[in-house]
This record gives structure tokens, sequence and C-alpha cells, in this order.
């Protein structure tokens, strides 16, 4: 047992957890803004998988980071229109387009990665990190917590950001009446259409960022299929955090800290079946919801177009 | 939402469509084929633009799946056969979601009877005759399945715990749980590979008038029909919508309403775990570790297109299936990846949804 707790253990673990938290953490932050509004983007998997598509891309035809992050941001952007315009002022199903949209993902993203990628297979170097002053160099922890890639400390900034809107502003207020309450919104002279809209972009932007930060940082590749259900676990963390960005913050952490299991226990020498590892992060959401019997509080017009007059 | 079904006029739409005068009824047929065959064209053309775009002649492309899945003789059994499953995983859906139950765990319950009936069949035709072998591995399917979505079932029903998360999360539990079986447990010790078993060709479930569709599109045939029938048709129905429709009005009306959500729930995974236990026993003959089809997420839009009507189900799945059978041999005979098809799916079912929202819209307008 003590050679668990090794620094050397500890650090793999850490940073590991952060690292696969960070696109979870963007998709969650999304998502929910999303649902608060009172749309279900299903589609969230699919505006990841554009988001590491043409972030490699760009990142890898231009050779900055920087640009591909931009490229994926706005290549969710983009899905996230179409999700807009179909979902919020067209009123269609939500579900039927959220996975149709991912479908259209899945196999444009198969298609383009067999005709460019296939053969050469060309992957990126190992992005830069940036150590936090100070911070980094508290002994164990300080190394791995707070020496990460900079969309990291966006993210946990993004969180904080996010909490301070829900709460203390108009357009948190907002974002909140859409989803809950639209005629009642609407009545107070703000557009509810306009509102979603908003909240849709937002979550296609970070949608794709946290997709681009999966293909450029997280594997250096990008292979089809690669987002294998991030998405799914966004949607997850944003049910389960009941419109709290803290929640999803928390949340992203511990479905990282178990994805980045498998690593840390090969460091310390102990070999589980990776299936099982695997089953971690899942099991334990089952295990909390068993055990404290968590009812999410969704949005009571989740998943329900708004027209005007219609009731 | 996911308290509540779809709009309540999917409730009604299998009983008007077939309550009315023939000539009214052909006359919706002729729209509901143009409403079809629109967007149909709509989609091929981005995705000839982008197969063209890619150096690959669309015309040849297309006409390549439709020789395959549809016209070449071999082709269209291969279609059918694989239409029973995704039936039965429409039966299963349309299910779950009159009684306005969200069931996203399809796959994995799939998997899960999938892998049932291929740890299962093998051992049981050692020790009796086929038929009864067969039909008792695909109950000890259903069986798996259900108890798959046990804990899901059981904690919407008494915890109110929303499913949505829950049968997510067994999604990736049951692809996990499903390797990690066939590895430790059901691996065939004949072979390295993590595979099960293999049911023998001669044991597999008997095939139709010497052609290669198995007795599983006929079984799929009357479980959608009796689910489609039985949920519009009989007292159980009318409960089991009702409780879709006003989970509180259902209460008030004396619905033992948990109970109900488990029975539904329960009976929905068994369906789906029935569907992966027709593709091991007709078609399969195994599992191999990290085969995930994925099929429950595509049949999850094409059930809402067809308004939760198990007759529409039919034209939509045996679509999908011909699609995605021609395009296997599309993949190899021109190079295309076969998961290009999901861009025609997903553009497909994007048309669909605008076509149908906007017919709506001008009939409501035309009352």
């Amino acid at each position: 047992m003590t050679a668990l707790f090794t620094p050397a253990f500890l650090s793999a673990l850490i940073g590991g957890a952060i690292a696969a938290a960070v696109p979870l953490l963007f998709a969650g932050l999304g998502e929910q803004m999303s649902e608060k509004t009172g749309v279900l983007n299903i589609g969230i998997e699919g505006m990841m998988l554009l988001g590491a598509y043409t972030g490699f891309l760009v990142a890898y035809d231009t050779n900055s980071l920087m640009l591909g992050f931009a490229a994926g941001g706005l290549a969710g952007l983009a899905l996230g229109a179409v999700m807009a315009l179909a979902c919020v002022r067209l009123g269609l199903n939500q579900i039927v387009i959220g996975i149709a949209l991912t479908l259209c993902v899945e196999g444009l993203t198969a298609l383009l990665f067999d005709r460019q990628f296939a053969a050469l297979y060309p992957s990126l170097p190992t992005p830069d990190t940036v150590a936090l002053p100070w911070l980094s160099r508290i002994p164990v922890l300080g190394p791995s917590l707070f020496t990460q890639h900079w969309l990291a400390d966006l993210g946990a900034l993004l969180c904080l950001l996010f909490s301070l809107l829900y709460r203390h502003s108009f357009l948190g207020l907002n974002l909140a009446a859409a989803g809950d309450k639209p005629a009642a919104l609407d009545a107070a002279g703000v557009d509810v259409l306009a509102t979603r809209t908003v909240a849709v972009l937002v979550c296609g932007l970070l949608a794709g960022i946290g997709g681009a930060y999966l293909s450029e940082v997280g594997s250096g590749v990008f292979v089809p299929f690669m987002t294998n259900g991030a998405g799914f676990i966004g949607i997850v963390l944003a049910m389960l955090a009941r419109g709290r960005p803290l929640g999803v913050f928390l949340g992203a952490l511990l479905f990282g800290a178990c994805l980045s299991m498998t690593t840390a226990l090969q460091v310390a020498g102990i070999n589980l079946p990776t299936d099982l590892i695997n089953m971690l992060p899942f099991a334990m959401v089952m295990l909390v919801l068993v055990v404290f019997g968590r009812r999410a509080s969704l949005p009571a017009a989740l998943g329900h177009a708004y027209q005007r007059g219609l009731r | 939402m996911p308290r509540e079904t779809p709009h309540p006029d999917s409730l009604t739409a299998g009983v008007v469509a077939s309550t009315g005068a023939w000539p009214r009824s052909l006359a919706k047929i002729g729209r509901g084929t143009a409403m079809t065959l629109g967007p149909l064209a709509l989609a091929l053309i981005p995705c000839g633009i982008v197969l063209l775009a890619t150096g690959v002649n669309p015309l040849a492309y297309y006409a390549l799946v439709v020789r395959q899945g549809l016209l070449n003789p071999i082709g269209v059994q291969e279609t059918v056969t694989q239409t029973a499953p995704l039936m039965l995983l429409g039966a299963s859906l349309i299910l779950s979601f009159r009684a306005g139950l969200w069931n996203l765990g399809v796959d994995g319950q799939f998997l899960l009877g999938a892998l049932a009936a291929a740890a299962a069949a093998p051992w049981l035709v050692g020790v009796m005759p086929d038929g009864p072998a067969l039909i008792l591995a695909m109950l000890i399917a259903m069986l798996a399945a259900a108890a798959w979505s046990l804990l899901p079932a059981w904690l919407r029903a008494h915890g109110g715990i929303n499913e949505i998360i829950t049968t997510l999360m067994m999604n990736f539990l049951g692809l996990s749980l499903v390797n990690l079986l066939i590895k430790l447990v059901f691996i065939d010790p004949a072979t390295t590979l993590p595979v099960t078993r293999t049911l023998a060709v001669a044991d597999r479930l008997p095939h139709l008038f010497g052609s290669t569709i198995d007795i599983g599109i006929i079984l799929a045939l009357v479980l959608l029909a009796a689910v489609h029938l039985g949920l519009t048709r009989t007292a159980w129905g009318l409960r089991v919508r009702l409780l879709g429709a006003n989970p509180r009005a259902a209460r008030h009306a004396g619905l033992p309403v948990p109970a109900m959500i488990l029975g539904a729930f329960l009976l929905s995974a068994a369906l789906a775990g029935l569907a992966g236990a027709i593709m091991v026993l007709g078609t399969l003959g195994n599992v191999r570790a990290d085969w995930d089809p994925g099929y429950g997420f595509t049949v999850i839009p094409l059930v809402f297109l067809a308004r939760l009507n198990g007759w529409a189900v039919i034209g939509f799945v045996f679509a999908f299936a011909m699609l995605s059978i021609g395009a296997q041999s599309a993949a190899i005979r021109l190079g295309v990846p076969q998961y290009f098809t999901f861009l025609l799916v997903g553009l497909l079912l994007l048309f669909l949804a605008l076509v149908d929202a906007l017919g709506q819209r001008a009939s409501r307008q035309g009352a």
C-alpha cells in the first residue's frame, strides 16, 4: 500500500486527472448553460468531435495550437448555430437534431480522416505547460496541480465566471427563466429565442474548444470517434450539477481522476484489467446516485421548443 | 422533459392513420412518400459534394449502395436480416418513450443480451435439441438485458432519479462489463482472441424458404406489431400512454405508477436484449470484445420521426439497414469508409425533421 502514495504516483494521478478533466469541464459548462435555458443539446458529442478535428487540422497546418483552439471553438460554434436554428428558431425535436448532427460529424470526419491522415498518421508535439507562480512550487501537489496547459486554468476561471453570471446578473436570471418559465420571460419583455440561441452558441463554442483540447493537448493526434462519449459525460455532469458550475467542476475532476487511474495504477505497478478500470467513473456516478438518491432538478421546459402564445 | 412524452399528437397518430377512409389514407401515403423522398434528395446533394471533393464519383457511390443493399439478391437478404434487430430496438424504444421513460440505454441492454445469448447458446445446443435451446438462449438474453436495466428502472420508479443519466452511465458500464466477461469468463478456449465460443452455423436460427434470411425477422415483426397494437388498442396500452402523458394524472387515476414504470422499463430492455440475441443467434454466431454497433443511437431519432408509430418504424429501419449494408460493399469497392453513411443518415434525419415540422405548420395554418 505504501507504494501507492509515493510522490511519483500522486503526481501522475493528479496531473492526469486534470488533463482528462479539462475537455469534460468545457463540455459540461457549455451543456449546463444550454440546459439551463431549456435546450437539451445531445449534439454536443458532435460539436466536440468537430472541434477536435478542426482544431487538430489547423494546429497541424499552422503550427499554432492557439489558432487550433480558435478554429475548434469556431467549428463547434458553427454547429451550435445549426442546432440553434433548428431547435430554437424552428422548434424541431432536440433529440432528433442532436443525434443527427453527431452522426453527420462522425461520418464526415471519418471520411476526411481517411483521406488526409490515415496514411501518414501525423501527430503534434507535446504542448507547453504553464507553471502558475508560487503555487506550482508547493511540494508534491504543486508541480502537478498548478503546472498545466493554460486551458485548464481558463476552464477553472470560466467556472468562477459562470457562477457569478448565474447568481449575480440579470443575464443569468434570464437564462434560468428561459428554461424554467419561458412564457414569463417573454412577458417580461425578454426575447426567449435569443436567450436560448446565445446559450446554445456558447455551448457549441465551449464544446469545440474542449474537443480541440482532446486532439491537440490530450493525444496529439486525431482519430475518428475520438471523443468516445465525452459529450455524453458532459451531459451527465451538467444534469448532476443542478445548475451550479462548481458541481460541473467537481464532477469533471472526479471523472478525470478515475480516467487517469489507469495510467497511475500502472505507474504504481498494480495491474487490473483496463476494462475494469474503465468502469470506475461510471460506477462511481451510479454509486453516488444510489447512496444519495440524488434527484437532478432539471429546468421545467427542458426539451420543449418555445412558441409564443402556444400553451 | 424526462417526465413527459413527446407531443400529444404522436399519441393518436397510429389510431388516426388507420381509421381514415381509403382515399384519405391513399392521399396520406402519397404525401408521406413525398415527405420522405424530398429530404432524401436534399441529403444526397451535400453528401455528393463531399464525395466529389474527395475524388469519388457520387453517382457511382449511390448506385453501388442501392445495388448492393437493395437490388442485389444477396444484398437485399442481408438488408432484411439486418432489419430484424433494428425493428426490435424500435419496439423497445416505442414502448419506453410512450411510457414517458427515456431509456437511452438500449445499446448497453442490446450488448448484454447479445453476450448472454452468445454465452448460453453453444452450451445449450449441446444438451438439448436446437429449437428449445435457441428459444431458451433468447429468453436468457431477455432476462440478462432486463436485469441490466433493473437499477435505472428501480431508481426511476422509487427514487425519481432521472433515467437519462443512469441509462447513459449503464451504456458505458455495459460495454466494459461485456468486454470483461468475454476476456475473463466466456472466452473461447480454442483461440487467443477475445471472442466467445462460436455457435455452429448448423445450429443457428433456421432460414426462411431457402434464403439467407433467418426467422428473426418474423419474430421482430410479430413483436413490433404486438407492441404497437398493444399500445394503441388495449386498455394496458391506454394506461401506459396515460403514464407517459401525465404521471400525476396516472397516480390520481389509481394506477400503480412505480410498478408500471418498472414493468415498462424491464420490458423495453428485454426487447433490446432480444435484438442482440437475434443478431448473435442468426448472423454472427459469437461476440467479440469491443463490438458495439451502436444501433440504438440511430434508431432513437428514427423512432421519433416515425412519431412512435410501429408501422412507420419498419420503413425507417429498413431504409437504414439498406444504407448500412450497401455502404459495407461500397467501402470495399470504392474505398469510402463505411462510417461515411453516418453523414448521409444524419443529414437525412435533419431534413426529415425539417420537412416534417414545416408540413405540420402548413397543415395547422390550413385547418
